[in-house]
């Protein structure tokens, strides 16, 4: 089971946090603070996994950001690398060669893409196209819900000119 | 509407804060933010909740509070409209966890939404649910989840099933409702169903083994056909991975049938084919398919025997641990732990390259490795391996050295084959790391000495080698001080000498001057001044030529800063200058620490008090010189064999060497002993260690020994001690009497001890009874010492004995720790416990508690329990 997701930068800025174990806000901050000091210190070429608390974490660096999900020490570390690819590539497909900044700008639609792929702390789907079809889906519900109450105020204004 | 709410837009508020120059200009634009959506929260506004709440959750990530938001999610989230119920569960699951009360106002809407008529309502429900949910929303939200599962749409099912792992988990009576509904799914073709299915089977496993049964009998042939179409399925793009066919969903099916296999031959029977398949197949040249195949070691190793698939699965590891990827090769490090179980001999062959994994650049791999390694070790290999791991000590990072100490002791202690190997390689580890090691180390090294009577000579020779070298290291000069001060006599006339040794010419004088050095160190702590000081004392009496100079050195600790020393300096200085007779019995050898009992302290199987107080040694005729035979080695018997209880009528107590751990809780017992009889305390010489400050007001002084008439006895009780102190507390009440010479009984109330009651039993049943005796010390009234003494009757011995107490508020309870923790049968010999009562109504309300017993009788747990009313009144 994953606990927690966390993406933090190279400057140690979080820049989504997932958590699927309960933590309190303090535990939070400190987890978040402990993991960095650990992880943005570690060489480029050494493993992807720290040991910590009697817990894993397995990380990736992609470009200026770190992904990092913590694991129970019997599950399997190197799926858990492909399930971090996993989340970069659908985000990669969905804001077109992903960036920091899309992160941060859109950070929900980060989310969103999260919670297609994770509940409770395990994968929810393989397919990238499933997910990605779910997402649109969504978000075109919005749209749809925004033209309409853009519609309607629209009439409205009419109507009271 | 309020046009100042309206405020930014999001994509602005972000620009404005990653604008920020510095914390302080971030915190300003926070905060301005937050008091505006504070506002737009007061009014009410309903316009901009979405775009505050995406704003608050920005704010939260960076890790400024956001709890006056938490209401505005549920708002949104009881909205109609898609858009506003996105983000509103959006921050719930991101604002709130688990904990949070508010969390209970949204379970209805959850029920709402999971029966809404929009699927992805549902769906948005069933993850939030399943993200955050409490054990009370489990209950009231299963039935929903549990209809759900076969809901028309599988990206609906698949959440359903992840939801329902939170639920089982939080709420496991829960489990046998999702059993049949997820058979169902496991037939099902789509892999997002599959997989989340399979994962929640596993977890049901988990929980109940009729579950786990129910799926072994109804499931393994189905996992295994739809493993084999996943592995033999075509090329599929929508779920390839670098060549292979979802390897999410083969790494689940391989788990799913581990924990079916697992202690059943005939379901192990049935995968065995596929597993040799996907062993086989597999590629191994991309992380998908390493993964794959890492899961499938793990399954082998756990299901039922079958040779040739072991012997494939520990191939495969030795390929693993050969690989150039770090990743992998921890992934084989990790494995072979649990492969060592199940084939020894075949993870014994790739020693090699595990011990170069200990020397590896990354800190996760070196763990790992070492972790290994120290399974690894057996009687053959201890020789080589430790040699090994002792080299790389020399070059290993600072960082690293504690762990690599350990493990390095550790496997010395466990395996070593004589002593004197024993020795050697500690006092390399002492050498090389000996700022890394901890106290315990060090401690079990000169226990282990001590025990090796025809190698002092050899030790304490190495030693003074040693810290002619290796003078930085604090572990190994402790070491070689204390040795020096109890083998100094060895050092200087090389008796003892082994066939290997060289000989070498040490002086008095040079012995001296290597304490001496020590002593003045920069980096000396307190401990190892203290070890200093004692140790000079030993030596001024080894070596009669050196005293004078001795004696200098010691006195000039008696300016320090530090109590322990200047306390220390001065003490010795007087034995050194006025009692020259007693000196050299003062300072005798220390009698050999017994092995065992120090290993089974360390364990911390014996109670800290019972530990230290025991022994009679001042039941003895006033006046009656002692010689030097009297059995009082006793006293540093330190096993609690013998239930003598802390408050006999010795109230002395010891401290050792090694009872760093214990000093608190004796000098405590030690405070509340002297205030009831004013009795001597004995420190013993070792003990400088201590906190100075908590006993310091009953070491006395020392220098009025010769005028003071019951210490001489006391010291010459002592004669057959090696190297105690010798301190008194004198206690005004008690100066004239001191009867505890003449040994009174084992509970020596005073006669002005204020009015006295009647014992009470306070439990009796057919073989265990106990008695409390009660006592207040004069003036004050309110509070009640009483002895809790048990006696078992029966013809059985109670281990693990425990004794606990509860008043009511008005009363305050202190229990001290019991005198032993065993009770022998037949009613020869008893626990006494102290107990101190407190009530503040004393003359209103009288004195009741509640009691409860535990023991074990022949390892079996017993239990029992009473209410104790009838204290006499008045107390």
């Amino acid at each position: 089971m994953i606990h927690f997701v966390l993406l933090i930068s190279r400057q140690g800025k979080v820049r989504l946090t997932k958590w699927y174990s309960p933590y309190s806000q303090k535990e939070r901050s400190k987890v978040i603070r402990e993991l960095s000091g650990m992880i943005l210190t570690r060489g480029p070429k050494l493993c992807n996994f720290v040991e910590w608390r009697g817990f894993k974490v397995v990380y990736k660096r992609y470009a200026s950001l770190y992904f990092c999900m913590c694991i129970n020490q019997d599950d399997n570390e190197l799926e858990i690398l492909e399930v971090i690819h996993h989340f970069v590539e659908i985000l990669d497909r969905y804001f077109g060669s992903v960036c920091e900044l899309d992160l941060i700008f859109s950070f929900q639609k980060a989310y969103y893409m999260l919670d297609e792929i994770l509940i409770a702390g395990e994968l929810q789907e393989s397919s990238k196209k499933t997910v990605a079809r779910l997402v649109s889906a969504q978000d075109s519900l919005v749209e749809a819900a925004k033209e309409e109450a853009n519609s309607i105020s629209n009439i409205i204004a009419q109507a009271t000119k | 509407m309020n046009p100042f709410s309206s405020g930014t837009r999001l994509r602005d508020m972000i620009r404005a804060i990653r604008a920020c120059k510095t914390a302080a200009e971030e915190r300003a634009v926070v905060r301005k933010e937050c008091a505006s959506i504070r506002a737009a929260v007061s009014d009410n506004e309903n316009d901009y909740r979405h775009r505050n709440l995406a704003k608050l959750m920005f704010i939260h990530m960076l890790g400024y509070p956001t709890h006056f938001g938490q209401m505005e999610c549920l708002k949104l989230i009881a909205a109609p409209g898609f858009p506003e119920k996105r983000i509103g569960y959006l921050g719930l699951m991101l604002l709130l966890d688990e904990r949070q009360e508010v969390l209970m106002l949204v379970t209805n809407s959850l029920k709402q939404d999971l029966n809404h008529t929009n699927q992805y309502i549902v769906g948005l429900a069933l993850c939030a649910l399943g993200n955050i949910s409490s054990a009370e929303m489990a209950r009231d939200l299963a039935p929903e989840v549990e209809r759900l599962l076969q809901f028309r749409d599988p990206n609906v099912r698949k959440k359903a099933a992840l939801c329902s792992i939170r639920i089982i988990k939080k709420v496991p009576d829960l489990a046998e409702n999702f059993v049949n509904p997820v058979a169902s799914l496991l037939k099902e073709k789509h892999h997002g169903v599959l997989l989340t299915a399979i994962q929640l089977c596993a977890d049901l496993c988990m929980i109940s083994e009729e579950a786990l049964e129910y799926f072994r009998k109804k499931c393994t042939e189905g996992l295994v056909k739809v493993l084999k179409d996943a592995v033999n399925s075509p090329y599929a793009p929508e779920y390839d991975i670098s060549g292979i066919s979802d390897p999410f969903l083969q790494i689940r099916l391989l788990r799913i049938l581990r924990i079916l296999g697992h202690g059943d031959a005939d379901a192990s029977d049935l995968m065995n084919d596929i597993l040799a398949q996907v062993a086989t197949k597999t590629e191994s040249n991309k992380n998908a398919g390493n993964a794959i195949l890492y899961e499938c070691v793990e399954t082998i190793m756990s299901i039922e025997d079958s040779g040739g698939l072991r012997v494939l699965a520990i191939n495969i590891l030795g390929r693993f641990l050969s690989n150039r990827d770090n990743n992998i090769r921890y992934v084989a490090l990790n494995m072979l732990m649990k492969a060592i179980s199940i084939d020894g001999q075949a993870v014994q062959r790739h020693r090699a390259t595990i011990l170069e994994c200990v020397k590896d650049s990354d800190a996760s791999i070196r763990k790992r490795a070492l972790e290994l390694v120290s399974l690894l070790v057996n009687e053959s290999n201890v020789k080589p391996l430790t040699k090994e791991l002792i080299d790389y000590l020399e070059v290993s990072d600072n960082d690293f050295k504690g762990d690599l100490t350990v493990k390095i002791c550790s496997i010395v202690e466990k395996l070593s084959p004589e002593k004197i190997w024993y020795i050697d390689q500690m006092l390399k580890v002492l050498c090389e790391a000996g700022n890394y090691v901890k106290d315990e180390v060090w401690h079990a090294l000169i226990v282990v000495i001590t025990n090796a009577s025809n190698l002092h000579g050899y030790t304490v020779r190495a030693l003074y080698r040693a810290i002619q070298t290796s003078g930085d290291q604090e572990a190994v000069v402790r070491v070689a001080i204390w040795c020096i001060g109890e083998y100094g006599d060895l050092l200087v006339n090389n008796i003892g000498m082994l066939d290997l040794e060289e000989p070498m010419t040490v002086t008095e004088n040079d012995v001296v001057d290597a304490i001496e050095v020590a002593s003045k160190r920069h980096a000396s702590d307190l401990t190892t001044r203290s070890m200093c000081l004692v140790a000079l004392l030993k030596l001024s009496s080894r070596f009669p030529s050196c005293s004078q100079r001795i004696k200098d050195i010691v006195t000039q600790f008696k300016g320090s800063h530090l109590l322990e020393l200047q306390q220390r300096s001065l003490e010795f200085d007087s034995i050194i200058e006025k009692h020259q007779n007693l000196r050299s019995a003062l300072v005798e050898r220390m009698p050999v620490l017994d092995e065992a009992t120090y290993s089974g302290r360390r364990a911390g199987s014996l109670p800290a008090v019972a530990s230290t107080s025991q022994g009679n040694p001042l039941q003895l005729p006033n006046g009656v010189p002692k010689t030097v035979d009297a059995p009082l080695l006793d006293l540093l018997d330190l096993s609690a064999d013998e239930p003598a209880p802390p408050t006999s009528s010795s109230a002395n107590f010891l401290q050792d060497l090694l009872g760093d751990d214990i000093l608190s809780s004796s000098s405590q017992s030690g405070r509340i002993q002297t205030q009831k009889s004013g009795t001597d305390v004995l420190l013993d010489l070792l003990s400088t260690g201590s906190p100075p400050a908590q006993n310091g007001s009953f070491t006395a002084d020392i220098l009025s020994i010769s005028e003071d008439n019951n210490n001489k006895t006391t010291v010459n009780a002592l004669n057959g001690l090696s190297s105690p102190v010798v301190t008194s507390a004198q206690r005004s009440h008690t100066s004239p009497v001191m009867d505890l010479l003449d040994g009174f009984g084992p509970n020596p109330t005073l006669p002005n001890n204020g009015p006295t009651f009647p014992p009470l039993v306070a439990f009796e049943n057919s073989s265990l009874s106990l008695i409390f005796k009660f006592s207040k010390q004069p003036g004050s009234p309110q509070i009640t010492q009483i002895e809790a003494s048990f006696t078992n009757k029966s013809s059985e011995v109670y281990t693990d004995f425990i004794f606990q107490a509860a008043v009511p508020k008005f009363l305050q309870l202190h229990l001290e720790p019991a005198s032993s923790n065993t009770l022998p049968g037949n009613g020869n010999g008893s626990i006494t416990q102290k107990l101190r009562v407190t009530n503040n109504q004393h003359g209103k309300k009288s004195l009741v508690m509640r009691i409860r017993i535990s023991y074990k009788l022949n390892n079996k747990d017993m239990l029992e329990e009473g209410q104790i009313s009838n204290f006499p009144r008045d107390l």
